[in-house]
C-alpha cells in the first residue's frame, strides 16, 4: 500500500484538481485522474520533499480564519497608504524578525501567507541564523511587528507542522 | 455576450459589486506603482491585485456562471490558488535582486546580510 500510494494525500489532491479543472465527476476522468495522482506521487518520491504530518486540524481552521481577515484588513490599509501617498509619504522599513520554523513546508507556507497579505514583503530568510527580513510599507514601529508575526502566524504554524 | 442579459436582477448587484470593488482594488494597486516612491514601496502595491483583486473578481465570476448555467462552479477557486501560491516567487526574487544590488552598492539604508540585531528601520 505505502509502495503504490507514497503520498496519499497529494495524489487525492491532484485527483481533486484534475476533476475540478475538467468539470466532471465520470469515471473515465476519476480514472485519469487517479493515474496522474499516483504517477506524480512517484515523481515526487524522487525528489525526496521533507516529510511532514500536519497535526492540529483545529489550529488550521483557526489559522486560516485570522489571514482571511489579515488579508482583508492588511488591503484596506495598504489602499489609504498609497491614496494618501501624495500628501504623506509611505513610512516603510525593514523588519528583522528571528523565526524558529525549520521546517521547510511551514517556511513556504509562511512565505505565502505574508505575500498574500499587502503591506509585508518576504525578503531573505538565512537558514543558519534563522533571520527572516521583511518590508514593511506601513511601519510603526519594527518591534510590534515582529511580534505580530511571530505570536499570530509562527506559533500555529509550528504547531501544525512540527 | 447577448446571454449576460439573461442574469436575474438578484444575481446581477452582487456580481457587479463584487467586480467593481475587484477592479477598484486592483487599479488602486497599480496606482501605487505610480505613487510610491522606493522600489520595496513598490513592491507590496501589485500584491493588492493578487490577493483581493483575484478573489474578488474570480468569486463575480463564479457567482455570474454558476446562475447562468444553474450549476455549482469552483474552478476559479484554482485560480485564487494558483495566484496565491505563485505570487511569493516573482516577489522574492525581485526583492533578492534588489536587496542584493543595494548591498553591493553599498547604500546605508538597507540592512546588512542578518545578524540578527534589529536594523535600522527608517528610509
Amino acid at each position: 500500500m505505502r509502495y503504490w500510494f507514497p503520498y496519499p494525500l497529494l495524489s487525492l489532491s491532484l485527483l481533486m484538481l484534475w476533476l475540478l479543472i475538467n468539470q466532471s465527476v465520470s469515471p473515465g476522468h476519476i480514472a485519469l485522474g487517479t493515474m496522474l495522482g499516483v504517477v506524480f506521487a512517484w515523481i515526487m518520491v524522487n525528489l525526496q520533499p521533507d516529510k511532514t504530518r500536519l497535526k492540529n486540524f483545529g489550529r488550521i481552521a483557526v489559522l486560516a480564519g485570522h489571514v482571511a481577515v489579515d488579508v482583508l484588513r492588511s488591503n484596506i490599509a495598504v489602499m489609504t497608504v498609497i491614496l494618501r501617498a501624495g500628501r504623506r509619504p509611505a513610512n516603510s522599513g525593514f523588519v528583522a524578525i528571528d523565526i524558529s520554523l525549520r521546517d521547510e513546508n511551514a517556511l513556504a507556507l509562511l512565505a505565502c501567507i505574508l505575500t498574500a497579505t499587502p503591506g509585508t514583503a518576504w525578503l531573505e530568510f538565512d537558514r543558519q541564523t534563522g533571520v527572516l527580513l521583511i518590508h514593511v510599507l506601513d511601519l510603526e514601529n519594527g518591534a510590534v511587528w515582529s511580534d505580530l508575526i511571530k505570536r499570530r502566524y509562527e506559533t500555529p504554524l509550528k504547531e501544525i507542522f512540527e | 455576450m447577448s446571454h449576460l442579459t439573461d442574469l436575474p436582477t438578484w444575481a446581477a448587484i452582487p456580481v457587479c459589486i463584487l467586480l467593481l470593488t475587484g477592479s477598484a482594488v486592483t487599479l488602486i494597486g497599480s496606482m501605487g506603482l505610480i505613487r510610491l516612491k522606493t522600489f520595496y514601496g513598490r513592491l507590496h502595491a501589485p500584491t493588492l491585485g493578487a490577493s483581493a483583486g483575484t478573489i474578488l473578481i474570480c468569486l463575480a465570476s463564479m457567482i455570474t456562471f454558476a446562475v447562468l448555467q444553474n450549476r455549482w462552479i469552483f474552478h476559479e477557486i484554482l485560480i485564487i490558488v494558483f495566484v496565491i501560491l505563485t505570487t511569493p516567487v516573482t516577489l522574492m526574487l525581485l526583492g533578492q535582486s534588489a536587496l542584493y544590488r543595494d548591498r553591493i552598492e553599498g547604500r546605508n539604508d538597507v540592512p546588512r546580510k542578518s545578524t540578527g540585531e534589529q536594523p535600522d528601520t527608517d528610509i
